[in-house]
């Protein structure tokens, strides 16, 4: 378990560590190359990507016709050629054109063929709310990925973990599915400068609690940590853990903090039905099932596709204020009709669309 | 009828006679032993449409590259794949091609150039395209060739392929079995016209019909296209008549189905490409390559009956590379 954001060092945001992930490998490894709808484009992927092209060579940050499924496969192709490609995708919604080869053929190959092929490809995908974008702009099906064996799923929060797991994506000799919420491009917090990789499989517990474990997925960790600090005004003390890689998945850790708790809220960036959370639910439960009583609850998108309306698309996702509400009433008991007062996430009042 | 420059070369000759043969003796070896049971493996057999595999793979280098179908064993074979790693990876086996994780419809053999065999229909396709523009990147003159069926070009994946390996000029050679039956379904019941050359021109790239599995005139069509591809022409186009003799998956004959005629089958039958290259050879010649590949494959099939199961621990193993 690492705290983060403790110790002073040099501050970057979520966007600029993926940046310097990218730039980083590619210096130190020819294999390394880049690819994607407009990743060579003026905006290079929201900064992600900018210029890479420019300073590694057209032909190792590079646009692709409008054919994921394709491309996909030629993502693979190269990768068992040796290759270590990353496939960049400007929204989540888009994988669904990928299903295909991510999970017949990526995800199978190294078991098929028992390891004499590996296929070291990166799928990086944007997901997240955010000014209108509605129902085809801003799914986060990660879930449907954690389903499959042979895929990794990975979706950090903090720039440290952006910088890490981008790193240790790119040197997996796995397909690893890499999760980007928008709404966390602009967060700032401290990354080394040196190169670094984040094992996968390992969660952090970014505040720690007695009274509820809040385990929450990519964006809903920031929107967690700061339902915890509503808790604390009124005296529960939150633990927040961020799984950081969702598969392989550090149950362990949300064990032992659900053993502390005796509760459990998961808060996904997702559907809750057959998700991340109902996968951890099960895990726990499992785990404690004949010894211990666990209190769990989930939350998630409402169960319908996300509407654009602003009014509509504010009751469509948990934040920091809902949180606060489940999590205290089940430290309290029963209902306690208690709303914790508060603006909406800066970052979501703050975004400026189109795009 | 056969034709091109290079029928007179008893050397080749003894060679694509010896590679085709030995395809045939093991397909009807399989085809043999499979009401046994001992074969627990969904197989496409490949007879009666040996000589596309074999036409293009004596064309090849060792280090060029084969991407097919799941009808997977005449690619394997012709492109030099451990033959008794196939029968015991049809067995299920230890020693098998993928230690019995991948059956009849996944043969691999990473040494000689053949990739692993995808059972979804196109999939293979963006696979190669991938794998060449990996070689170009690394500046070696590899050719990806990629077999598949008239089936695969009705996929997406097929057009979204060609354009990009057109648009990238990879050495790319596309290679089309049209057996004109998917399943059982015709091409009648599955285009407004069977015009695949066509379809591929639109992408720029240059296209060759080949008749009746012509196995010389596919070796020289290769060759040549191979040459331009290495000095940087871009992807091209076979389409390849043939015909599979057998059911679609299995050992059986299916004409009592219906979808085809005994006369559409027996016109290919006459034609078949093993009997017309093995008659270009004399009664010597021909006779020593058919006992050395009936040793061979015999011994491949002992190996295969010897070689044990996996182990249970191999249930969980190669999910993910180390």
């Amino acid at each position: 378990m690492t705290k983060l954001g403790t110790k002073p060092g040099r501050e970057i945001s979520y966007a600029d560590a993926l940046y310097e992930a990218v730039a980083s490998e590619m210096d130190i490894d020819p294999s390394v190359f880049v690819f994607g709808l407009g990743v060579d484009d003026p905006k290079g992927m929201y900064g992600t990507t900018k210029d890479l092209h420019v300073r590694f060579g057209a032909d190792r940050n590079f646009d692709t016709p409008l054919s994921e499924d394709a491309m996909t496969g030629v993502a693979i192709g190269a990768a068992i050629a040796g290759m270590r490609p990353i496939h960049v995708h400007q929204r989540f919604d888009f994988l669904l054109l990928c299903m295909n080869q991510l999970v017949n053929l990526a995800a199978k190959s190294s078991y098929m063929f028992a390891g004499a092929v590996s296929v070291p490809i990166v799928v990086r995908s944007i997901i997240g709310r955010s000014w209108g974008q509605g129902a085809q702009h801003s799914q986060a099906l990660h879930s449907m990925f954690m389903h499959v064996p042979g895929l990794k799923v990975v979706a950090p929060t903090t720039p440290h973990d952006a910088k890490g797991c981008l790193i240790a994506a790119i040197r997996d000799n796995n397909p690893v599915i890499f999760v980007e919420h928008r709404m966390l491009y602009g967060n700032r917090g401290v990354v080394p400068e040196e190169s670094y990789a984040v094992p996968f499989g390992k969660a952090r517990t970014l505040k720690e609690g007695d009274d509820i474990t809040i385990v929450a997925v990519s964006h809903m960790v920031v929107e967690a940590l700061r339902a915890a600090s509503h808790l604390e005004k009124v005296g529960v003390h939150a633990e927040v853990i961020d799984p950081v890689s969702l598969s392989p998945l550090d149950i362990d850790t949300i064990i032992q903090s659900s053993a502390k708790t005796g509760r459990l809220l998961i808060v996904d960036n997702a559907w809750t039905a057959c998700g991340a959370s109902a996968e951890i639910v099960a895990q726990v439960v499992e785990h404690f099932q004949q010894t211990r009583a666990i209190q769990v609850r989930r939350m998630g998108f409402a169960p319908v596709p996300c509407p654009t309306t602003k009014p509509l698309e504010n009751l469509f996702y948990p934040n920091a204020r809902t949180i606060a509400a489940k999590a205290y009433d089940m430290v309290k008991g029963a209902d306690q009709h208690w709303l914790p007062e508060g603006p909406e996430a800066k970052e979501i009042l703050e975004f400026k669309g189109p795009f | 009828m056969t034709k091109g420059v290079r029928g007179d070369n008893a050397v080749l000759l003894r060679r694509l006679y010896t590679s085709l043969y030995r395809i045939r003796r093991v397909e009807e070896e399989i085809v043999r032993i499979y009401p046994t049971d001992k074969i627990k493996s969904p197989s496409h057999m490949s007879l009666g449409q040996e000589s596309v595999s074999v036409g293009v793979c004596e064309a090849l280098r060792k280090t060029d590259i084969v991407f097919a179908t799941y009808r997977s064993h005449a690619a394997y074979l012709a492109k030099g794949g451990d033959l008794k790693r196939m029968t015991a990876e049809l067995y299920g086996k230890a020693d098998g091609a993928a230690r019995g994780k991948a059956g009849s419809m996944h043969l691999i053999d990473m040494s000689t150039g053949m990739m692993g065999t995808s059972a979804i229909v196109g999939t293979s396709l963006p696979l190669a395209v991938g794998y060449a523009l990996a070689e170009r990147m690394r500046g070696k003159d590899t050719v990806v060739v990629v077999f598949f069926g008239d089936g695969a070009q009705e996929e997406g994946v097929f057009h979204e392929s060609m354009n990009f390996a057109a648009l990238k000029k990879l050495p790319v050679l596309f290679v089309l079995e049209n057996n004109t039956y998917a399943i059982h379904t015709p091409l009648g019941a599955r285009v407004p016209a069977a015009n695949f050359r066509e379809r591929a021109a639109t992408y720029k790239m240059p296209t060759q019909l080949i008749e009746d599995g012509d196995t010389l005139a596919l070796l020289e069509a290769t060759e040549a296209a191979a040459a331009r591809m290495r000095a940087g022409g871009g992807p091209e186009f076979f389409e390849v008549m043939t015909m599979r003799w057998l059911e679609h998956v299995g050992p059986g004959d299916d004409l009592h189905l219906n979808y085809r005629t005994k006369a559409e089958l027996d016109a290919w039958k006459a034609k078949d490409q093993v009997k017309l290259i093995g008659a270009m050879l004399d009664d010597a010649a021909r006779g020593q390559i058919q006992r050395e590949v009936e040793e061979e494959v015999q011994a491949a099939l002992a190996f295969a009956e010897a070689s044990p199961y996996p182990a249970d621990h191999e249930l969980y193993e190669h999910v993910y590379h180390d």
